[in-house]
């Protein structure tokens, strides 16, 4: 298992083929109080950096786009009811969706934790 | 044209409550605390919310036949009013339109004081100053900051530090002092709660803001959650909901015209005003929530009729934390805006189903008798 990060603030759990995609704890920080959810239709094959999903806090709609190419082959359901899981347990129970990955070698641009922990350091200044 | 961002004067103290800061009216404003724009939105209608809203205009209006002089710029009665009485109104303009919504207090015969919003103060400075006889003196005073203490708790609370408070019903206000301080002291607010606005110079603005920080059950709230709180009330934001191309009545702000300004007419735009409480308006503004009671419908999201005939646009759209769920107003034809009129809104590409409602998500609890 190998956890990877995005600079539009995405964690990707890396198991196999599989990757399990939700937005960071410093995401949901920004955003603020979650209240809704839109999520992809499983079998959608999506390209990186396709707008794949939508969260809505109270403050406004923010897009979640596909860090890594692939088809979406689970949806968190849970979110539609509780979608205060994404700030209650944003990188656990918060999960939005997981890909099935066209091509592994996409990951290799994207951030490890230390790199992403620099990147929002940097980004806080 | 470049303007330089205006600073609150406590600005700093926000700061150390964690504030953080967002443009606003030419201002740099409190968006949110560190308690988040749920938590702030549910604590005002729970408990306390304190606002700081000193970016407001704040005008006196003094000279001989002030009443008569005022009366030709918005459509309240207001010769009628008694003093220390408040009334909303709108400045309109001469196709029927509104320059901004504000509200009046009578002080005596010839002086009135105007709360007006910040974004359009110095619009609305010029208008005045076009339009008022000369006769008329007219004061914007900038040294004053104004605090808004607003829930439920807010008059008990308030009653302990100024007890005058205790004796003001809604749309009341007098000059008092706090701390030999002098005040202007409001029962109104924006937020749908009984409440009040404080005056005050802004060399003694810090000690009272501390003093409220420090009453029971208060916490500061941000322009985020005062959005959301006026928004579930039904309370219309300028600028959205009210802007130079709407009416007051298509706005469905009727109830601002007393009997006398309806018939009588005798302000900017009442030709367009007047004809239209006679015939009806075209389009009106409405609320807007979706069938499936889940998905936010974000300003300017155009509404269409199941046929596909755009029929409206939103004017104002989120999520009400109290109402839990999404709430909206929008400017519909007159003819789809009967109560459960079935539209569609576009969302992201998308047909969203949703229904014409009332604006009033949540009910509002002002006080208008002892």
């Amino acid at each position: 298992m190998t956890m990877k990060y995005t600079r539009e603030h995405e964690w990707l759990r890396i198991e196999g083929e599989i990757a399990t995609i939700g937005i960071t704890f410093y995401a949901q920080e920004q955003l603020g109080d979650v209240v809704f959810v839109e999520l992809p239709d499983i079998d959608t094959n999506c390209d990186q950096g396709a707008e794949v999903a939508v969260v809505e806090s109270v403050k406004a709609a923010s897009d979640i786009y596909a860090p890594i190419s692939g088809t979406i082959i689970e949806v968190n359901e849970d979110l539609s009811e509780r979608p205060e899981l994404i700030n209650e347990d944003p990188e656990n129970d918060g999960w939005f969706f997981r890909i099935r990955l066209d091509d592994i070698s996409e990951l290799d641009a994207l951030l490890d934790e230390a790199a992403y922990q620099e990147f929002i350091q940097e980004e806080e200044l | 044209m470049i303007v330089d961002v205006q600073h609150l004067k406590l600005e700093s103290f926000h700061t150390k409550l964690g504030a953080k800061f967002v443009s606003f009216a030419g201002y740099r404003m409190p968006i949110s605390y560190p308690l988040g724009v749920k938590g702030e939105h549910l604590q005002t209608r729970k408990a306390i919310g304190l606002f700081d809203v000193s970016h407001m205009g704040q005008i006196i209006i003094e000279g001989p036949q002030a009443a008569e002089a005022l009366e030709k710029l918005v459509p309240a009665a207001l010769q009628e009013m008694k003093p220390g009485q408040i009334r909303y109104s709108q400045l309109t303009l001469e196709n029927g339109g509104i320059l901004d919504d504000l509200m009046l207090t009578r002080w005596d015969k010839n002086s009135w004081g105007l709360v007006v919003n910040g974004a359009c103060k110095f619009d609305d400075i010029k208008h005045l100053e076009q339009y008022l006889d000369a006769s008329i003196l007219m004061t914007h005073l900038e040294d004053l900051c104004l605090i808004a203490v607003q829930g439920p708790r807010a008059r008990l609370a308030l009653s302990s530090i100024m007890p005058e408070a205790a004796d003001l019903v809604f749309m009341q206000s007098i000059r008092t002092t706090w701390n030999n301080i002098e005040i202007v002291l409001s029962c109104c607010g924006y937020t749908g709660e009984d409440g009040y606005e404080i005056s005050i110079h802004k060399d003694h603005a810090e000690t009272l803001a501390i003093k409220l920080t420090d009453l029971e059950e208060a916490t500061w709230v941000g322009l985020g959650a005062r959005n959301s709180l006026r928004l579930e009330t039904g309370l219309c934001l300028y600028g959205n909901d009210l802007t130079r191309d709407t009416t007051p009545i298509e706005a469905g702000l009727i109830w601002s015209i007393q009997k006398r300004r309806r018939i009588d007419g005798g302000f900017l735009g009442a030709e367009v005003i007047c004809k239209q409480i006679e015939i009806g308006v075209d389009r009106k503004r409405v609320g807007i929530t979706p069938l499936d009671g889940r998905t936010p419908i974000r300003d300017h999201t155009l509404l269409k009729t199941e046929g596909g005939e755009i029929v409206g646009e939103i004017t104002s759209g989120g999520f009400g934390p109290t109402h839990n769920g999404p709430i909206a107003m929008a400017y519909i034809s007159h003819n789809v805006s009967a109560i459960e009129t079935t539209l569609v809104a576009e969302v992201r590409g998308k047909t969203l189903p949703c229904k014409v409602c009332d604006p009033g998500f949540v009910k509002q609890h002002y006080i208008r008798a002892l």
